[in-house]
């Protein structure tokens, strides 16, 4: 895998302010890399500058190359913004619109809108105007117009955030699938971490227009760089887990060779969800056996990382787990690392996030 | 009372007989306001999209003149274009003094203006994320203006109508340089001020009322074509 | 719907502009007075003088002071009018090669059937002097029309300078003037032609007519092309031999006859 675009010292400057500054970023063909970060650090603006839609400052390479003809590559690429942006006319026009700027004969154009709109599930909605559609429905035109053009990158700008729940978590599991069948490398902004885990690949956590961390999804949370990012992220446990078995009133999950209770219930029809835990849920003791938790594991204290008022333990139970306990209860219980403990915590508090990716 | 009885009665006889004057005014305004508005529509959008898409120094200048042009008094633009087109003017060798073209030029200046100024306005008022999604999508400068334009249209329609409105009724420019010559360039409006100086009121009202009903006619359509249900 | 759009404005392009491109020295640019003009004798001339000639004539009325200028601007190729000191002048600075008198009508003092200022019956002159010493109000068309001009010499024959606010000046045509005259029951002076071709509409009265005063005479005269180029002297040139001949003279006495009962303007040439 090679790396698809290249930021290199990127700087935008709007209005005498410095409003993003990149040391550098880097995009992996046929990934999903996530910008992450509150409203107002400069996301929509580093994703402007990335598509080049906004003057910017610095090393941008697109293959390698830096990118000179801002119209030329804005025609490899495709954009899809918070709000569906279309025009007064029907569905179908609507979809063929990248298409028919870039010169594609009509014949072509129509075949190749009307599949992206039978990817998006509304095919049957080409004759319509655009006008009378509902969010969702909209939002699926326009994401059916970027992908209509065979982008060699798709940039989504907070494209869920207009969205009600129902129809948000709809689109988004029809959006992972479009993406993983056709391996659209994805550069998606967004503020919401659910989303970003279940999206993608690698997280850019981005704050006040700074990059501060890069990495695999799983590692921003597990491992956050610093005690700013932690704040915004809220550093959970994430574990891939595999579906064992659904009963009534629990659902039994494998992580690594545990088996583990939650009352949550997997995302529909997804068998391998990702399993977070947050580390304030986590209870450590010396006795095993007298808790009503239904999940207790064994576990090996790797690091013990006085936080603050707290104390950061991170555990071996055969799967990472991070636990948060009082200063003083870590006294009272003479943790030191290396030490054999009892985790557990109840099967009531973790929650199940579909996981959206390549396993 | 009996004056505008007779005259309504004068022009029913002369619509119906298809009056040889009056169809030659008619058919005069058509042609040559029709090409004045055909005309400022032509050059006048893409300019109104020039000025109202584009960031240039001096843009404001540009919209204040463009905006006193809306309200320029007729018959002096047409003293201005009398004086350019008779043969001691600069165009003279166009020979145009007593043509329609004068009076299309006139109507022109007149007609632009309205057309250049109400485009710039609808098109600034464009979602201007819109013009970012259409620009990432690909679009050059001119297909970015083109499908603007386009989505625009109920605008660019009523700023159309403007135009026309303002020409066919017009008389002062359209007297100065056309010089009511009969059969060419004796338009409706200048021919109803001949009429009624000769005192034939039968006549004039006939014009008057065919002048109307172009006017409504136009209208009509032009608010039809606004208007229309879309499909849902 | 992108065709249609170019076909209708290619047509009215066409339709627009199809006037421009005759062969430009068939064309007659004429610079002639108001009067000329709704007496409806304009019309009539440039109808035949284009069935005889194959010449048309483009004719704005505008008045004779406006249309002297514009001759001697060289804007026209020919001008007719009716004012006897400004068309001389013209002559004397070289703008015109041939001047010819070509007709007369007469001017006739009208005003309200009660004639308040008693100016009926005595001559022009009298009528005048009367209608100022009774401070009447009089409405005059201050335009250096010939009608204007005319009249202006009227009153400094009379012995008199007419002054506000009894004496009015109107700045419309001949016609426009006669109704607001007869709206307002004052005094004025018109063409006879005028005068009768409105007189149903007027409620107004000839007060003195028919005397060596009143007589108005129409020459018509070339703009030269030795000081203006690029006028079209040959088409000047017919029209003149036009409206001498015998068979246009006739035409002009007949003019009105049938619809009035007696000849608006009355042939004079030579």
């Amino acid at each position: 895998m090679s790396a698809i675009l290249e930021a290199r010292e990127l700087r935008v400057v709007r209005g005498g302010r410095e409003v993003v500054r990149i040391e550098a970023l880097a995009l992996e063909e046929a990934s999903t890399l996530a910008i992450l970060g509150p409203n107002g650090a400069g996301k929509t603006t580093l994703l402007l500058a990335l598509a080049a839609l906004l003057p910017s400052v610095g090393e941008v390479r697109f293959r390698g190359m830096p990118v000179v003809d801002a119209l030329a590559f804005r025609r490899r690429v495709a954009v899809v913004f918070q709000r569906p942006l279309l025009l007064d006319r029907s569905v179908r026009e609507n979809a063929e619109l990248g298409l028919a700027l870039r010169g594609v004969a009509s014949q072509v154009r129509r075949s190749r809108a009307a599949d992206a709109l039978a990817r998006l599930g509304i095919a049957h909605l080409a004759e319509r105007s655009a006008l009378g559609l509902s969010g969702g429905e909209a939002q699926r035109v326009s994401i059916a117009r970027a992908i209509a053009v065979d982008p060699e990158i798709l940039f989504l700008d907070e494209p869920f955030a207009a969205l009600d729940a129902p129809t948000r978590e709809a689109l988004i599991a029809d959006l992972a699938r479009v993406l993983r069948t056709r391996r659209v490398t994805t550069v998606l902004v967004t503020h919401d971490r659910d989303e970003a885990l279940s999206l993608a690949d690698r997280i850019a956590v981005l704050l006040a227009g700074r990059l501060r961390q890069l990495d695999l999804a799983e590692r921003v949370f597990a491992n956050p760089a610093d005690p700013e990012v932690a704040a915004f992220v809220g550093v959970e446990n994430v574990l891939p887990a595999r579906v064992e078995s659904i009963a009534a009133d629990l659902t039994t999950l494998r992580v690594a060779d545990q088996l583990i209770e939650v009352t949550a219930e997997p995302p529909a029809g997804d068998d391998f969800p990702l399993l977070c835990v947050r580390p304030d849920d986590v209870v450590i003791s010396r006795d095993p056996s007298t808790t009503s938790a239904r999940n207790s594991f064994a576990g090996t204290i790797v690091r013990l990382e006085p936080i603050g008022r707290r104390v950061r333990i991170v555990l071996d139970c055969g799967f990472p787990l991070v636990a948060n306990v009082t200063i003083r209860s870590a006294r009272d219980l003479a943790l030191a690392e290396g030490d054999v403990v009892t985790a557990s915590f109840k099967a009531t508090l973790p929650h199940l996030l579909a996981r959206h990716r390549a396993a | 009372m009996e004056l505008i009885v007779q005259g309504i009665v004068e022009a029913a006889r002369r619509i119906v007989t298809l009056d040889r004057d009056v169809l030659d005014a008619a058919s005069a305004s058509l042609a040559v306001s029709g090409t004045a508005t055909a005309l400022s529509i032509a050059i006048g959008i893409p300019l109104g999209a020039l000025l109202g898409l584009g960031r240039f120094p001096g843009r404001n200048a540009v919209l204040s003149v463009v905006n006193t042009g809306m309200g320029l008094p007729p018959v002096a633009v047409g003293l201005f274009v009398a004086v350019l087109v008779w043969r001691s003017g600069p165009l003279g060798g166009l020979d145009w003094y007593c043509t329609r073209p004068a009076i299309v030029m006139a109507q022109l200046i007149l007609a632009g203006p309205t057309v250049i100024g109400l485009t710039a306005v609808a098109l600034q008022s464009v979602d201007p994320m819109l013009r970012t999604q259409l620009t990432s999508l690909g679009a050059t400068g001119v297909q970015s203006a083109w499908l603007l334009v386009r989505e625009s249209r109920l605008l660019l329609i009523s700023a159309a109508l403007a135009g026309f409105g303002a020409v066919i009724s017009e008389i002062g420019a359209s007297l100065m340089v056309g010089c009511n010559v009969k059969g060419d360039t004796r338009i409706l409006t200048t021919a109803i001020a001949l009429e009624t100086s000769k005192g034939e009121f039968g006549t004039a009202f006939a014009l008057a009322f065919i002048l109307l009903a172009l006017v409504f006619a136009v209208s009509a359509v032009t608010t039809w074509a606004q208007q229309r249900p879309r499909p849902l | 719907m992108k065709r249609i759009l170019l076909a209708v404005v290619v047509l009215a392009l066409a339709a627009g502009c199809a006037s421009g491109s005759d062969a430009q020295r068939r064309e007659v640019l004429l610079a002639t007075t108001t009067s000329f003009q709704d007496s409806g004798l304009l019309d009539d001339l440039v109808s035949d003088f284009a069935l005889k000639t194959g010449y048309r004539i483009r004719a704005t009325a505008v008045g004779s002071g406006a249309a002297i200028a514009l001759g001697s601007k060289g804007d026209a190729d020919v001008v007719f009018a009716h004012s006897e000191q400004a068309e001389l002048d013209f002559m004397a600075q070289g703008n015109g090669e041939r001047r010819v008198k070509v007709m007369h009508n007469d001017f006739v003092i009208i005003g309200p059937a009660t004639d308040p200022a008693r100016a009926r019956g005595q001559g022009s002159l009298a009528a005048f002097r009367a209608i100022a010493a009774a401070k009447a109000t009089f409405y005059s068309r201050g335009d250096k029309s010939g009608t204007d001009v005319f009249e202006k010499n009227l009153w400094r024959q009379a012995g008199v300078t007419p002054s506000a606010p009894w004496y009015i000046e109107a700045a419309t045509g001949m016609g426009q003037t006669l109704q607001i005259a007869s709206e307002k029951r004052a005094y004025t002076i018109a063409d006879r032609g005028t005068y009768l071709a409105r007189k149903g509409g007027l409620a107004l009265d000839i007060l003195a007519e028919k005397e060596p005063p009143l007589f108005n005479y129409y020459h018509v005269m070339t703009v030269s092309p030795a000081k203006h180029p690029r006028v079209n002297s040959l088409g000047a040139l017919a029209f003149v031999d036009y409206l001498v001949s015998p068979e246009t003279q006739r035409r002009i006495q007949q003019f009105g006859v049938a619809k009035y009962g007696e000849p608006l303007f009355y042939p004079d040439a030579p």
